[in-house]
């Protein structure tokens, strides 16, 4: 993804206000595009989003959530994360939200994209009962179609069972 | 393994009068038929070449059954065209020839194409099969694959499979931003065509029928659902008027309807579509995944795997959605069951213990047996006939990021004779055509 550098002044004023959720993902997420790193010193260097921009969403926020095998229940360690998609969603109403939900390849094509739907629509449901309006999301299952990571070992399963909130217009 | 009725064997039990040279295909193989497949005449240079391209593909056809070796024709005594007098059966015994295919090509003053040919059994020095076919001689292909056909059918006593097509999905890019066309060729690999151009996310076609039309699953617009291709015309038409997700398509034995699976809230039960009056009937109102649904070849049945007894197993239920019952009960997982065209068996893929499989158990849930294992594969299809299937086959990724490659397979419904379908690009989700109509 791009990264758009803003002034020094509007980096250490968002780097401020942000911090805290920045050191809570790079916890709770560990691998992927789930978080940034928590902000070091010497903030004048550091690349800054646009607040309220997918860049920020994905690169601050944090788009998605990850299952067990064959699970579709958001896990415990994924609702800060979730949570804090809420937050941004209702910062920013303009955003319609598409989840996608994605599986591993160690299952069955035609059932994975089954479980990729109840995956997206297990993440939509709990933005949903944490205030986001269920008529700004759409779900949509790529089954094992679209792997993040490309590997044939636990760790790169892992990062492909997957739910990922997509700001759309 | 195929067993030969050796000629020896035929006279000591049934006499001289019906020694016939036979293939038992219910058994494994020990041995393919040695069968001497002469190239087929013709009276001029351009029938002569066509007479060649037509016992080459006969040859291919049959050799790639695994109950066939063809001898290699420098072996051959007696020529080609002396053959078209009478053959010298002494010469064919002489390299071991238990069968013997003899040909002619002539194009006629309308244009046509006429193929004779005739199937000896050498050592009953009598003619088994003797027929002949017009056609265009762009067809040339196929006459080729009728008359491998009717020479596997009398020496096996089963219909062949080698006038069909296979439609399957090419696979080119990375794994993450795969491009995925719908495509189309004979069961040999031949006359291949890509029938989508890969800007939309397509999988799991399947045959009409009629073989004019595809069902499939694409992504086009974002908008995951169920289409019909017509392969006469191009177009494609989106199937229904569902609110949610529809996938895992695949037409009745009569053609006059699909079914497929609709993603609800989440849940994904099974539903029919009538093509003439689109009505959908809902067929399974369960909580879990209900998918991959297949009908029995009679309608009456259907099969589909469903988590709902806490992981993806097979089921057997009527046609109307009635008498549902679970079928396996092995370790691990069970996905896409496939009805054999003959109505004995059903082919599935089976996930344990890290290990993917494909095997095939009777609709009772009996007789399960695996037919392969690796990796990773995937999807059975039936040849028409019931004695051969294809899948995919995907290897694994090395720590170096090679692998990962996809590519079909068919293999004897023994669990012998596996081998690899050439494709021009990556296959998968292969899906085999009925006898050519």
């Amino acid at each position: 993804m791009k990264m758009r550098v803003l002034s020094v002044f509007a980096a250490v004023a968002f780097l401020a206000a942000c911090s805290s959720d920045a050191d809570q993902k790079a916890a709770t997420s560990g691998t992927g595009q789930a978080a940034a790193p928590a902000a070091p010193a010497a903030p004048s260097t550091i690349p800054m989003v646009a607040p309220g921009s997918v860049d920020e969403f994905v690169k601050n926020v944090g788009d998605r959530v990850y299952f067990d095998f064959d699970k579709y229940e958001v896990k415990p360690e994924a609702r800060a994360q979730l949570d804090r998609q809420v937050d941004w969603f209702k910062r920013y109403p303009q955003w319609k939200i598409t989840v996608e939900g994605h599986c591993d390849e160690r299952g069955t094509r035609e059932y994975n994209i089954a479980l990729g739907e109840r995956r997206a629509n297990a993440v939509k449901e709990y933005l949903v009962a944490k205030g986001v309006a269920t008529a700004r999301i759409k779900t949509i299952s790529y089954g094992k179609e679209r792997p993040a990571a490309i590997g044939s070992n636990e760790a790169a399963w892992a990062q492909n069972r997957r739910g990922v909130s997509v700001p759309t217009n | 393994m195929i067993r030969l009725a050796l000629l020896l064997a035929l006279i000591l039990f049934a006499g001289p009068v019906a020694a016939e040279v036979r293939i038992d295909i219910t058994r494994g193989n020990v041995q393919p038929l040695p069968i001497a497949i002469t190239e087929f005449v013709g009276a001029n240079p351009q029938e002569g070449q066509t007479g060649r391209d037509i016992a080459r593909v006969i040859s291919a056809d049959l050799e790639r059954s695994g109950l066939f070796k063809p001898i290699d024709p420098k072996a051959f005594i007696q020529s080609a065209q002396s053959l078209q007098a009478q053959p010298r059966f002494g010469d064919w015994r002489q390299i071991n020839a238990q069968a013997l295919v003899q040909g002619r090509v002539e194009l006629m003053t309308d244009g046509r194409l006429r193929t004779e040919f005739r199937l000896w059994d050498v050592f009953a020095e009598s003619q088994m099969v003797g027929q002949a076919y017009f056609t265009s001689p762009a067809n040339w292909r196929r006459v080729a694959h009728i008359v491998a056909d009717a020479i596997y059918k009398r020496l096996t006593g089963e219909s062949g499979y080698f006038d069909t097509q296979i439609v399957y999905i090419a696979e080119s890019g990375p794994a993450t931003r795969r491009i995925k066309r719908l495509s189309i060729m004979d069961q040999d690999g031949e006359n291949h065509k890509f029938l989508t151009d890969g800007a939309d996310l397509v999988l799991t076609p399947r045959f009409a029928p009629n073989m004019r039309e595809i069902t499939y699953m694409s992504y086009y617009r974002n908008v995951p659902r169920v289409y019909i291709f017509n392969i006469d015309t191009g177009r494609r038409e989106v199937v229904g008027d569902f609110p949610g997700m529809t996938f895992a398509p695949r037409f009745s034995p009569d053609g006059n309807r699909v079914i497929m699976s609709m993603a609800r809230d989440g849940n994904s039960d099974i539903y029919e579509m009538d093509l003439r009056t689109k009505r959908t009937t809902r067929l399974t109102d369960h909580p879990s995944i209900d998918t991959s649904p297949c009908y029995s070849p009679d309608g009456n049945q259907i099969t589909f795997n469903s988590d709902r007894g806490g992981t993806q197993q097979l089921y057997v239920m009527n046609a109307d959605g009635g008498n549902v019952k679970r079928i396996s009960f092995g370790d691990g997982r069970y996905g896409t069951p496939v009805w054999s065209p003959r109505g004995d068996l059903i082919a599935f893929t089976r996930l344990k213990s890290g290990q993917f499989y494909i095997g095939v158990m009777r609709p009772d849930g009996s007789g399960e047996r695996m037919l392969t294992e690796g990796y990773l594969v995937e999807g059975p299809t039936w040849a028409p006939n019931g004695r051969v299937l294809m899948f995919f086959r995907q290897t694994p990724n090395d720590s170096r990021g090679q692998g990962g490659t996809v590519k079909l397979y068919s293999i004897d419904l023994t669990g012998y004779n596996e081998r690899q379908v050439v494709t021009p690009q990556e296959a998968s989700d292969p899906a085999w055509s009925p006898l050519i109509p």
